[in-house]
């Protein structure tokens, strides 16, 4: 087809622009933006969401998920909120949002309860795996990990995102999809005192400008994505959460002045399925959906499950109850390899397994399961969990694989499939991102965030409940307040940023794709796997340069091509949020990942705190907060929710 | 920054917008035209946006921007016709399986 061929298919409404007031502001609709949506309209206040995608479908979670981590209170629960949120913060270290967790731990299950309340499958209604062992026969639910203590629950995650789309529209918030927000208002009154007004957006199909006024304002718009792995052919596979998060939040948060934690903490990359690994779930492995699937080696033979102390275990069964003297196991997205303390059942370790004469490829062999086992990993867990259900079981089904007559095979040495080197760097396993205080409240007052935009965020029961908690605290400020004022020339200066690159003649424009593989290349260069001042700052000067000599040559076509181009000005800005906070830290760390040729001490206890970073001016500027800032995680908790605890939360006998 | 274009609102209006499907390696979406009713329901929900739709009422959006593809599948579970549209993983990504032993 060529140029003339197809039209632009949408109104071209550039250089158009619409105010819209509401009392509170969302900016991103995955889950923890819905939620925070629905917390403020139950409390009366008119609310305007925000959403780059299509909210019915949108985020990490927009095709599902399958776990629900952390629900202490459901009535089977052998775990109090207090206990897991604790070993949370202790199994990292400290380096982990105590503050968030607590919140997951003590008000997700009332979050679940809504999701079946909007209409989403949370328990097997459908009687399909009556008398499993993970199955409770009163309530019906279904539980993963941990069969003693059941507190990680097996959802039906893919009916969650439309059911949280249809309350929206029941709550009569009012919903702006296909807008990408860019950049964040805030106003200072004649004290200097800074807040948050709302925030500015375009439309990704038509160019059309927004102007969102709010008295109070919530983040949601995940985290960063693209800084190290690009691929301009795949690009949609580069990363694990989807292609539209980029961290366009973070960098607005940075141009406003908000306030950053842990951004120096980044793992050698995990997902890329645009080379090094897999489709997430599609090759054989005993972790997350999988667990704990029994593993073959190239000859069939099975590879044995040991518990924390090395002792081999005989039966399937065992390998979902904690240890004898344990009182429960942590397993779940960001537990990688936990303290003994906390560590379940888990296959013999590789080099074990070498040594032993066990033989590669390995595959996962559910055939060796009991019935229902099997059951629930290939075809609820599987088909459940975000990008399986078409992608993996789906597909694989339309080629013949049956889990009671096929292996599937693992790649390379590890269960993740995936062969990354040193400098491929990702965002993972609870890393950096929005400092806040027990409101989830940013440094800006009116400025709240929740979900994966929060320092060493988690999984999907995080985010529901977070989002429904700063929702909620945003209101009760919105009530306070009236619309801050804003500035005409704020407004002006981010539209013309915004529609720049359409002025760019196309055969002497950059377009985003180049400045995106510029950007990825010097950060695998000067911010890899082992980081030193020099290389640091010689990154920081290159993306300093890609600034001012490149982004005005940037190009686009159309608003589709405009959006992707601002993802990657922002990622520009999140890359030297990095190199910022990398600079701040001088020495190495476990817990954080973070490597330093000219720094080599590991976690001396001088450094072990929170560098927590903004811009002011132009310029970076740090503050240290011990890393028990959050007290006491139940008082604390306790102390400023009473009112929650007493009209909304599920209480049980 | 300083050396942004300054943008006149009546001379934005007047921009005109092009698009054409962008090559990739990978076709990660196919549609069935004999399945298809053209309702556009798969363009609405995909978040990254890639699917366009038809010109032609009644025919199959089309996929503007393949490279793009989060290979969710979003799209397929919203379809009301199975088969009028179909994700297919880049080659390289398609792990083997084997009988049991
Ligand atoms: C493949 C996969 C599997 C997972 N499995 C599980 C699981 O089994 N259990 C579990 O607990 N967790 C799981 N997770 C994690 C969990 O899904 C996420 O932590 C959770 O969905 C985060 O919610 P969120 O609202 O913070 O972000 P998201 O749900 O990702 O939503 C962010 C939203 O912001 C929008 N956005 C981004 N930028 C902008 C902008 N500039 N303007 C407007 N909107 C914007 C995006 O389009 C998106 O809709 C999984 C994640 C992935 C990717
Ligand atoms: S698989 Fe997902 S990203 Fe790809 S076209 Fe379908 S909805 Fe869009
Ligand atoms: S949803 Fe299905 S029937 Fe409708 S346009 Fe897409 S492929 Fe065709």
């Amino acid at each position: 087809m060529n140029r003339s061929e197809y039209k632009w298919p949408y109104a071209n409404e550039s250089g158009m622009e619409e105010m819209v007031q509401s009392d509170v502001l969302v900016l991103g609709g995955g889950l923890s933006g819905c939620f925070a949506a629905i917390a403020a309209a139950r409390k009366g206040l008119s609310v305007a969401i925000v959403e780059k995608g299509a909210i019915e479908k949108s985020g990490s979670a927009g095709t599902g998920f399958d776990h629900w981590e952390s629900a202490c209170t459901n009535p089977c629960s052998g775990v109090t909120a207090k206990e897991i949120a604790e070993a949370y913060v202790r199994e990292q270290d400290w380096y982990s949002n105590g503050i968030a967790h607590y919140i997951e731990c003590r008000e997700g299950y009332d979050r679940l309860l809504d999701l079946e309340s909007f209409g989403g499958k949370v328990r097997d209604t459908e009687d399909e795996f009556v008398g499993a062992e993970f199955r409770d026969e009163n309530t019906k639910l279904m539980f993963a990990y941990d069969y003693k203590n059941k507190f990680t629950i097996r959802v039906w995650g893919s009916t969650f995102k439309p059911a949280l789309y249809r309350e929206l529209k029941k709550l009569g918030v009012k919903i702006y999809e296909r807008t990408e927000a860019t950049g964040l208002l805030v106003s200072s009154d004649s004290g200097g005192t800074v807040r948050g007004a709302g925030a500015m957006g375009m439309n990704v199909r038509t160019g059309k400008f927004y102007v969102f006024r709010a008295k109070s304002t919530v983040l949601a718009m995940s985290r960063p994505a693209r800084v190290w792995l690009f691929d301009p052919d795949l690009t949609g596979l580069c990363e694990f959460r989807p292609m539209q998060s980029i961290g366009s939040g973070h960098a607005m948060g940075w141009r406003a002045g908000l306030e950053f934690t842990m951004m120096e903490k980044t793992v050698r990359a995990e997902f890329s399925a645009a080379g090094r690994s897999f489709p997430p779930y599609g090759a054989g492995n005993n972790h997350n959906t999988w667990y704990a699937a029994t593993m073959v080696d190239a000859r069939g033979v099975e590879i044995p499950y040991v518990d924390r102390d090395g002792r081999e275990l005989k039966t399937v069964s065992e390998r979902y109850y904690p240890a004898p003297g344990q009182k429960f196991f942590l397993k779940g997205g960001v537990i990688d390899n936990p303290k003994y303390e906390y560590r379940g059942p888990e296959t013999l370790e590789f080099d074990e397994l070498i040594k032993r004469g066990y033989q590669l490829p390995f595959y996962a062999d559910l055939s060796r399961m009991p019935e229902s086992e099997r059951k629930v990993i290939w075809g609820m867990m599987i088909g459940e969990e975000a990008k399986t259900k078409i992608p993996i079981y789906q597909n694989y089904t339309d080629r013949g694989f049956d889990p009671s007559k096929h292996m599937l095979q693992s790649y390379g040495t590890g269960w993740q499939s995936a062969n990354f080197l040193e400098q491929e760097r990702q965002f993972f396993g609870a890393p950096g991102g929005v400092m806040h205080d027990w409101d989830l409240k940013t440094n800006v007052d009116g400025i709240y965030a929740c979900g994966d935009q929060l320092y060493a965020s988690d999984c999907a029961g995080f985010a529901c409940a977070t989002g429904y908690y700063a929702g909620r605290k945003a209101s009760d400020y919105a009530k306070t307040v009236g619309l801050a004022e804003i500035n005409s020339q704020d407004v002006q200066a981010e539209k013309e940023r915004l529609y720049a690159p359409l002025y760019v003649r196309s055969e002497e424009g950059i377009t985003w794709k180049e400045l995106n593989s510029a950007i990825s290349k010097a950060m695998q260069n000067y911010c890899g796997g082992v980081k030193c001042d020099s290389l640091l700052l010689e990154g920081l000067d290159l993306l300093k340069s890609f600034e001012k000599d490149i982004v005005p040559s940037l190009y686009a076509e159309n608003p589709h091509d405009l959006m992707r181009t601002h993802e990657v000005m922002d990622i520009l800005t999140v890359a030297q949020i990095v190199l910022h906070a990398s600079l701040a830290r001088k020495s190495s760390s476990q817990p954080l990942c973070f490597m330093r040729s000219d720094y080599p001490e590991i976690d001396p206890a001088c450094d072990r705190k929170h560098i927590v970073l903004r811009q002011e001016d132009g310029k970076p500027v740090t503050r240290e907060v011990p890393l028990d800032f959050f007290g006491d995680l139940e008082e604390e908790y306790e102390k400023r929710n009473q009112r929650y605890i007493r009209e909304e939360a599920v209480h049980h006998e | 920054m300083s050396n942004q274009k300054k943008v006149d609102s009546k001379e934005a209006f007047n921009l005109e917008y092009t698009v054409s499907p962008v090559a990739s390696s990978v076709n990660p979406i196919i549609y069935n035209q004999e399945l298809c009713i053209g309702c556009n329901r798969c363009a609405q929900v995909c978040q990254c946006d890639i699917l366009f739709p038809s010109k032609e009422k009644g025919r199959h959006p089309i996929v503007m921007y393949p490279g793009e593809c989060y290979y969710c599948g979003a799209c397929v579970m919203v379809c009301p016709n199975p088969g009028a549209i179909t994700l297919k993983h880049p080659l390289m990504n398609r792990a083997k399986f084997v009988p049991v032993k």
